[in-house]
């Protein structure tokens, strides 16, 4: 059963075994408005937790999606390039960023549950 | 309802049901096709003799078909590009209030002057001799820069803010490296609030960037700055006053702090209009500051004209300042050109010395202005902005609390959220009541961001008339009217453009269409092309 963890810059990982799938939460899109563009890192590249991992633009804004813990880009979700709107229409679905290997599941410690970011969600609208 | 001739109002309206015209025109806004489209190639506004024949060498690269490019008649020429004018927007037909941009009036005394043919009819290559009088104007112009801001040393060569961020940090970068610290001096501090290409510039330099976080007053905290600091600190890019329209009340602290660290302090001046001759920026600790000539010192821009970005700079950096500079010498003024007659000048940055058209509008700026005239234009400028804020604050919401602002206000989209609207419906719904919009969605630390700089330029019935129209179209929001938000502007030549749709899938070429009905797709304005019976 894959768990999904949540960060305060709204990206989610959804964690299956060592791999985790990463992208940006429904409330995150919606603040964004329409995705117009996504730029993803090459398969292969070490992240480090809180560093940029992507960048996502909408015709309000660009925003840097971080790696919510640190690890390797083993995929890429390529449809995004002729489809960035997959990232308001389904943004834990097919809207996906990046799949990464975990260095340190203990990392995902530090992030929040579903229901701590629903709560999270409160406090920030 | 009667007409004023007898014959009822409703009638005449049921005859013509809708508001569009056989023409696609609207009064005697004419409804102008691309230049490809109403251009036959067998025009010509001009009569040249067929040329006698002659041989080419062009062996296989000869074309074989007519280009095809459109020609037409004088006439038709300066037709089109009126009509097309005419669905323009410029701070001559009225106020432009956007925000960060500071589209003030262009004085036409600047462009009578900019016509002298001492200054219009030169040549960058010509022999110096003969532009001493430019050259003094430049002279001058980079006088009264250092004097205004308080600085040792200007470089005049940028081509508007960006390429003079770009001066100043590749500045910054040289004195660094003249430390022996470039291997360790990587990190330039930027606010949130920044202008977008304050990282980008930083960036573009090789630097990594790292953002500062605003405190709850739109401001930046000292201590937030100081947490930062280290002997990895190259630089820090702050606005003042920022982008929110807030002074940087703690500046000079924040300057000792970065200079203590042994880093360098960039100012943005794109909001230097605020504060000219008030305060000086080399008082404030400011090692190289940018200035917009095409924002503070009204040449103009945003289509009207090229920028002008000269770059001033502390006695820490002006060693590093690039070539050309001008040099006063026994036989008049000289242009340093070459890297070995200044071996710390970090390279050359434009191809020649600056945008002469727009220094000269800038110096009958500061002439016809005057100091005290400097003065009275920021001071007005923020008086207006204060202005607009009294006359909406108790409709729209502040972001950073109720406080004056300097040249310009900051709302957000608090105030829009319970009517469902947001700040884009609202800034199309201006176009409809005859406003350019304000900036909107930037600075991007407010949420539903509406940033409006007024600028001295307008007078108290021009700032009344202006508010008025954002009140009615306040309480129209409030009072639930959507419709007249949602599709806006219904008045525009065009109406509200699918701006999703232009970024996902832009055409960014035109193709020639198969007949002339396939030319007229995509234009909203005419439901079916007009065609003579």
């Amino acid at each position: 059963m894959p768990a999904t963890h949540y960060t305060k810059s709204h990206e989610y990982i959804r964690v299956e075994g060592e791999t985790g799938v990463v992208g940006i939460t429904d409330f995150a899109q919606a603040q964004l408005g329409d995705v117009v563009f996504v730029e993803l890192p090459p398969v292969g590249q070490s992240l480090s937790k809180g560093t940029e991992a992507a960048t996502v633009e909408s015709v309000k804004a660009a925003a840097e999606v971080n790696a919510p813990v640190s690890g390797t880009v083993i995929d890429v979700n390529s449809a995004l390039g002729d489809k960035p709107g997959l990232v308001n229409e389904d943004p834990s679905g097919t809207g996906w960023f990046l799949k990464i290997k975990l260095t340190d599941a203990a990392e995902l410690d530090s992030l929040m549950d579903e229901n701590a970011y629903r709560e999270f969600l409160k406090t920030v609208s | 309802m009667l007409m004023r001739h007898g014959r009822s109002l409703e009638a005449a309206e049921a005859a013509v049901p809708e508001t569009r015209t056989f023409t696609g025109n609207r009064g005697l806004e004419i409804e102008e096709g691309l230049i490809f489209e109403i251009g036959r190639p067998e025009n010509t506004g001009v009569d040249l003799d067929e040329p006698a024949p002659f041989e080419h060498r062009l062996g296989s690269l000869e074309r074989q078909e007519p280009s095809g490019l459109p020609g037409l008649s004088e006439p038709e020429t300066m037709r089109h590009y009126v009509r097309l004018s005419r669905m323009n927007y410029a701070i001559d037909a009225g106020i432009y209030p956007l925000g960060s941009c500071t589209m003030k009036h262009n004085p036409r005394l600047n462009e009578a002057m900019a016509r002298l043919s001492g200054f219009a009819d030169i040549h960058p290559l010509q022999p110096q001799a003969s532009v001493q009088g430019a050259l003094e104007l430049i002279a001058e112009l980079a006088r009264w820069l250092m004097v205004l801001t308080g600085m040792d040393a200007v470089a005049m060569s940028p081509r508007a803010g960006a390429h003079g961020e770009a001066c100043g940090m590749m500045a910054i970068k040289a004195a660094i490296a003249a430390k022996g610290e470039e291997r360790t001096r990587k990190i330039v501090l930027v606010p949130e609030s920044a202008h977008g290409t304050n990282p980008a510039s930083a960036a573009g330099a090789g630097f990594e960037v790292r953002p500062v976080p605003a405190r709850a007053d739109g401001t930046l905290d000292p201590a937030a700055v100081q947490e930062r600091l280290g002997p990895d600190v190259a630089a820090i890019m702050l606005t003042n006053p920022n982008t929110c329209g807030l002074f940087e009340k703690d500046i000079v602290e924040i300057a000792a702090l970065i200079h203590e660290a042994g880093a360098y302090f960039y100012c943005d001046g794109a909001n230097f209009n605020a504060i000219m001759g008030k305060t000086r920026p080399g008082d404030l600790g400011v090692d190289a500051m940018h200035i917009n000539l095409h924002k503070t010192f009204s040449t103009p821009h945003g289509g009207g004209g090229p920028g002008a970005g000269p770059v001033v700079l502390s006695p820490r950096l002006a060693a590093y300042a690039p070539v050309p500079f001008l040099c006063r010498e026994e036989g008049g003024l000289r242009l340093v050109e070459q890297q070995s007659e200044a071996p710390g000048a970090f390279g050359r940055i434009a191809a020649f010395h600056g945008q002469m058209g727009m220094f000269v509008r800038a110096y009958a700026y500061m002439l016809s202005h005057g100091a005290d005239g400097l003065r009275q234009a920021a001071e007005d400028a923020v008086l207006n902005a204060n202005y607009v804020r009294a006359g909406l604050r108790d409709l729209m919401s502040e972001p950073f609390g109720d406080r004056p602002c300097m040249h310009e206000v900051l709302f957000d989209g608090a105030w829009l959220k319970p009517t469902g609207l947001t700040a884009l419906d609202f800034a199309k719904a201006m176009i409809d009541e005859g406003f350019h919009p304000m900036t909107i969605y930037f600075p991007l630390v407010a949420h539903g961001a509406m940033l409006i700089e007024p600028t001295e330029s307008e007078s108290k019935a021009s700032l009344d008339l202006f508010i008025a129209a954002l009140r009615h179209l306040a309480f129209a929001a409030r009072r639930g009217e959507t419709e007249r938000f949602a599709g806006a502007p219904y008045q525009a030549p065009r109406e509200r453009l699918d701006e999703t749709r232009a970024a996902r899938n832009p055409i960014l070429k035109w193709t020639k269409p198969g007949h002339l009905k396939a030319a007229h797709e995509g234009r909203p304005r005419a439901a079916t092309p007009f065609t003579i019976t």
